[in-house]
């Protein structure tokens, strides 16, 4: 956080510090949700912010955490105003820290305003509906999961599985540099390691596009409570340059569990009544937040396209911090450690990841009239190839139809020949729909029951016997 | 005696104020500087405990909190309908002018356009005795409704002593007076209710007509009955909020209030795009004309999300008592209960199951039976309904957590929502095992009368097929299907068409979006006789592959989407093919036996 003003009131007596929190007393003068400046017996400063204000006392919790803090000598300052970031279009190409504080070792940019780094509620009223296709070049993301402009799209993975790597490459493909000028990527990391920060401010490199990025970086041994700012200043920087100044902002938010973790500590060390698993009751209502600060506005050029990533604690999608995110964002695409090992990439497990927003993104008039019907048959094969392989490992081939074999033979396909593709591999649209169509031909043509007929009769290269 | 106290604590949404011994529970309260709205929750001593509904950013104590008397209230009167609310009843559109794309804290607005005129026809004349509830008058609210104005609930009636001609008004004229033992009560074409509390009526019938929803599996299998009450539960991604919107969309209500509880900016402004352009297929006006909506959304201040449901029922309540069916959407009740979550882990009480409050239970319950078909108030005599439909968003899709479980126990219809059939794509994801409804006989009649007198036995052939295919499904899972005698595989084949041409249905498909009654009869009746005619043939010795490559078969799961409702008939040539389709196959049969 910059901009750090002198003034103030200032307040000596600390009554008690608890892993993050300082209670201050002999409070006379202070607001929920001020920004407090304390000072060591050193003289390091240190950030904080007001929970909970009354009967002459402060509950702030301090964003570099309390270690090295006392009872005696340390000075806490509130500062009459609520964190604050300053934007302006000289943050591009800039590196910060989890407080939105310069990291680059260049000076603060000449702010033009600075914005309250909560937000507020963007008004549904005003809100633009989002229906712009985003081409990702990613098979199974454009055909089956389309992302559209303005959508809030979580990546559920779990550790050790790509999902940086995925989310560089839709960040590379999904903003093709030199054609157009407008986009711009916001980044923030929180709480994840130094090399996988690394990993994608090298490819934003490569492709050009660091130029056109903001990056925020909390790393794994920065300050854990800092996390709960992180995503707050990348998102209050996000929504400026899309509503200010008219870009397409795709933002990537990685790890929100670690961010979620520093929520539970907070919540802890204030002794609140638990919820699911010790994180606070008001999970929901705090990840909405950060997760809603995504869409476009009437009238407005720009768009707030969210890809956050978490890591679900032992692949368990049921996990209060998985579950939540899912009640709020547009779908979510899920990894799947199975597929990983089998070596394909981008390990989408589809039939577990969903795109709400994909219906209004495509179709006739935005990308092609067999769109969502392809993507539906898709998904009905391909969930029908599971249960038949579940089913042959029991009772063998040998006790399956003829259709339950040709479904086993889709199955297959589908992995090796749609959903796997390399990390640098830029497939437009009509490649993907043929590659869908080309599965489908295996199948007999009565089994294609989500699509029209006049569809199926323009783009069907199967034979057209029924099933024996 | 007003309340004027001075703020001694802030935590987020809840603030503690002393000098508040005049405050009422109840009351709504001003705080702060900036004016912010809030509700009188506790009282101890002269320290009021308040729940604002604004963002409390940047409050200190010190400042000052002034009660306004009143407790939290709706206005009701003609310019609700179209209209979209915050959780307190501010129009969104009046936040945008003053605030623009973002909400600020702190904005004041009328909930309906005092200053509107509408054209107002008396229905009374000069010395009618009137009662509390009676018609008054009628203006034109939208091309679609006819709103009746009404002598407030609360009123103690007399005698009509002034009453306006025919002609335009706007609202904050009075258009009657009446008198009770000298005491004159000017009317004007609205009034205030207290949203926490009940609007009385005279007499509450019994539900006996089903909710047209257009959707297949709702109408034939699972039906709601207006006045009635049912629950969706559902993991994320299962296709609530989709249910929801076709329910709103679709129902045959003369009113829908939709309430956006705690949940996506995007989905409410989805509906506000696509209502205006949608059609009811029965009256061929938008639907917008018919629909309000209340947004609290996810990202909005939680206690007001705590009111947004009363808010709600409360204007559901007063287009019931003008005599009309009303369907309430609430998504989600569950986000509705984390809001009391948090105000009661704030207020530090003893928390019951997962932190939720002890009383969870006794709020749920009482938010359902704000449901009903009921005789409303004074005259002329008319009677108007209230259909709840909740969703309800389980952690973990886990149907055992409190608030599932408690809101089980106050409805009637269950739509269990499944995250297999959700995951295999089969929308909606109503697990037909699971659900249930307690109205099942009451509309039977209603079908019987209206559609079929075969209905029921239809109903009842189709679902047991349903039924036995859960059975035989175990079997399948260790012996393969190719282990089953061909009976019993011509039940799997069954199930799989009418999971396909019945039960799955495309909300996002232009005709499979509603499917009428008629057309529902006639796809199910298509169905029972493809099987039974099938089983006859297999008695006859025919293969069952024979019956499979049967080319009727893809015609019979496309008719949902190939055949409109206005071309119903459509699906009697395709009973007709079918026919022919059965004796050709039995033909062949007995050529082969002939040549052999």
């Amino acid at each position: 956080m910059s901009d750090i003003g002198s003034s103030g009131v200032e307040y000596t007596k600390v009554a008690e510090i608890k892993g993050p929190i300082i209670i201050v007393d002999g409070i006379t003068k202070a607001s929920f949700d001020e920004l407090v400046e304390i000072e060591t017996s050193e003289g390091e400063k240190r950030l904080g912010r007001v929970l909970e204000v009354g009967n002459g006392k402060a509950v702030v919790q301090v964003f570099e955490g309390t270690s090295g803090l006392a009872i005696t000598g340390t000075k806490a300052k509130f500062l009459g105003k609520t964190m604050v970031m300053p934007v302006s279009n000289e943050l591009l190409g800039r590196v910060f820290d989890g407080l939105g504080r310069p990291n680059d070792g260049l000076p603060e940019p000449i702010a033009d305003k600075f914005l309250d780094v909560n937000g507020e509620p963007m008004n549904p009223e005003r809100r633009e509906y989002p229906t712009s296709f985003i081409q990702t070049g990613i098979s199974v993301i454009d055909g089956m999961l389309t992302l559209v402009r303005g959508q809030k799209l979580p990546i559920f993975s779990g550790s050790g599985l790509p999902h940086n790597i995925l989310a560089a490459q839709i960040a590379r493909q999904a903003n093709v540099v030199g054609t157009n000028e407008d986009f711009a990527v916001v980044f923030a990391a929180i709480g994840v390691q130094y090399s996988e920060a690394q990993y994608f401010k090298r490819s934003l490199e490569e492709s050009g596009a660091l130029r056109r990025s903001v990056l925020f970086l909390n790393l794994a041994d920065d300050p854990a409570i800092e996390r709960i700012i992180t995503p707050r200043v990348a998102l209050t920087v996000a929504e400026y340059l899309a509503f200010d100044l008219g870009m397409h902002v795709l933002a990537i938010l990685t790890d929100m569990t670690n961010y979620c973790e520093a929520l539970r500590e907070i919540s802890a060390a204030r002794e609140e009544v638990p919820g699911r698993k010790g994180y606070p009751g008001y999970l929901y209502t705090d990840l909405a937040n950060n997760y809603e600060r995504a869409g476009r506005i009437k009238g407005r050029n720009g768009s707030v396209t969210q890809v956050p990533i978490l890591s679900m604690p032992a692949d368990d999608i049921t996990h209060p911090i998985a579950d939540l995110t899912g009640y709020i964002t547009e779908g979510q695409i899920v990894l799947s450690r199975e597929l990983f090992r089998k070596g394909v990439y981008p390990p989408v497990n589809v039939l577990m990841s969903l795109s709400r927003l994909m219906k209004d993104g495509v179709g006739e008039g935005k990308t092609r009239g067999d769109h969502m019907e392809v993507g539906n048959q898709l998904y009905d094969a391909y969930s029908r190839s599971q249960e038949v392989r579940a089913l042959a490992d029991i009772v063998g081939r040998a006790g399956l139809t003829g259709v339950d074999l040709k479904y086993l033979d889709v199955g297959d396909k589908f992995e090796t020949d749609y959903l796997k593709q390399s990390i640098d591999e830029n497939r437009n649209l009509e490649e993907t729909l043929t590659r869908a169509w080309d599965i489908l031909a295996n199948l007999p043509k009565g089994e294609l029951t989500k699509i029209k007929d006049k569809n199926i009769e323009q783009y069907f290269k199967g034979g057209s016997k029924p099933s024996k | 005696m007003v309340a004027k106290g001075k703020i001694v604590w802030v935590s987020g949404p809840a603030v503690r104020a002393d000098g508040m011994s005049s405050a009422k529970m109840y009351e709504t309260v001003e705080v702060g500087e900036s004016k912010l709205i809030g509700e009188v929750i506790r009282l101890t001593g002269d320290v009021a405990f308040i729940q604002v509904y604004e963002s409390t950013s940047g409050l200190r104590p010190g400042e000052p909190v002034v009660g306004t008397g009143q407790p939290l209230s709706v206005l009701l009167g003609p310019g609700i309908i179209g209209k979209i609310y915050d959780g307190i009843q501010r129009p969104l559109e009046e936040i945008a002018k003053k605030s623009g794309a973002f909400i600020s804290k702190g904005i004041a607005t009328t909930p309906i356009d005092l200053k509107k005129k509408y054209h107002f026809k008396p229905t009374l004349k000069l010395g009618d005795d009137v009662k509390a509830g009676t018609v008054i008058g009628t203006v034109q609210e939208t091309p679609l409704l006819t709103h009746s104005i009404l002598v407030p609930p609360d009123s103690k009636g007399g005698k009509v002593i002034d009453i306006s001609s025919e002609g335009d008004f706007d609202l904050e004229q009075v258009i009657s007076t009446i008198q009770k033992n000298g005491t004159k009560s000017p009317l004007k074409m609205y009034h205030k209710w207290p949203v926490r509390k009940p609007r009385p009526y005279t007499e509450r019938f019994d539900p006996t007509v089903p909710l047209i929803t257009g959707q297949r599996v709702i109408d034939t299998y699972f039906p709601i009955a207006k006045g009635g009450t049912g629950a969706i539960p559902g993991g994320f991604g299962t296709g609530k909020t989709v249910t929801l919107h076709q329910i709103a969309k679709w129902a045959d209500s003369k009113v829908v209030v939709y309430i956006g509880c705690g949940e996506r900016g995007n989905e409410m402004t989805e509906v506000l795009v696509e209502f205006p352009h949608l059609i009811d297929p029965r009256s061929n006006r938008p639907l917008m004309e018919r629909t309000v909506l209340v947004a609290n959304t996810s990202n909005m201040p939680v206690a007001a999300r705590e009111a947004s449901i009363y808010t709600g029922v409360t204007m559901a309540e007063y287009y019931r008592d003008m005599g009309m069916d009303v369907v309430l959407v609430a998504d989600s009740t569950s986000r509705w209960a984390e809001a009391l979550r948090e105000m009661s882990g704030r207020l530090e009480e003893m928390p019951a199951e997962e932190g939720y409050p002890s009383y969870l239970a006794s709020r749920l319950a009482e938010f359902y039976e704000r449901a009903g078909r009921v005789r409303a108030l004074g005259s002329p005599d008319r009677s108007g309904s209230v259909t709840i439909v909740g969703a309800v968003s389980p952690s973990g899709a886990d149907f055992t957590e409190p608030v599932t479980t408690h809101t089980i126990r106050f409805i009637k219809t269950f739509w269990a929502l499944d995250t297999r059939l959700a995951y295999s794509r089969h929308y909606p994801s109503i697990n037909w095992m699971q659900s249930y409804s307690g109205y099942l006989d009451d509309v039977s009649k209603w079908w019987t009368d209206n559609i079929s007198p075969n209905w029921y036995n239809l109903r009842a052939e189709s679902y047991n097929i349903l039924q036995r295919e859960d059975t035989l499904k175990e079997i399948v899972r260790l012996l393969g299907p190719e282990a089953l005698p061909d009976e019993e595989k011509l039940i799997l084949e069954m199930a799989r068409m009418i999971k396909i041409g019945i039960l799955q249905q495309n909300s996002f498909d232009k005709i499979d979006t509603y499917c009428g009654p008629e057309k529902q009869l006639k796809l199910v009746k298509l169905m029972v006789k493809f099987y039974n005619e099938s089983l006859k043939s297999l008695k006859e010795n025919i293969p069952l592959s024979d019956i499979r490559s049967m080319s009727i078969i893809p015609s019979l799961l496309k008719a949902k989407f190939e055949i409109p409702d206005e071309q119903v008939s459509k699906l009697d040539d395709l009973e007709s093919t079918m026919d022919r389709q059965f004796n050709e196959i039995r033909s062949k049969k007995e050529e082969v036996e002939l040549i052999v």
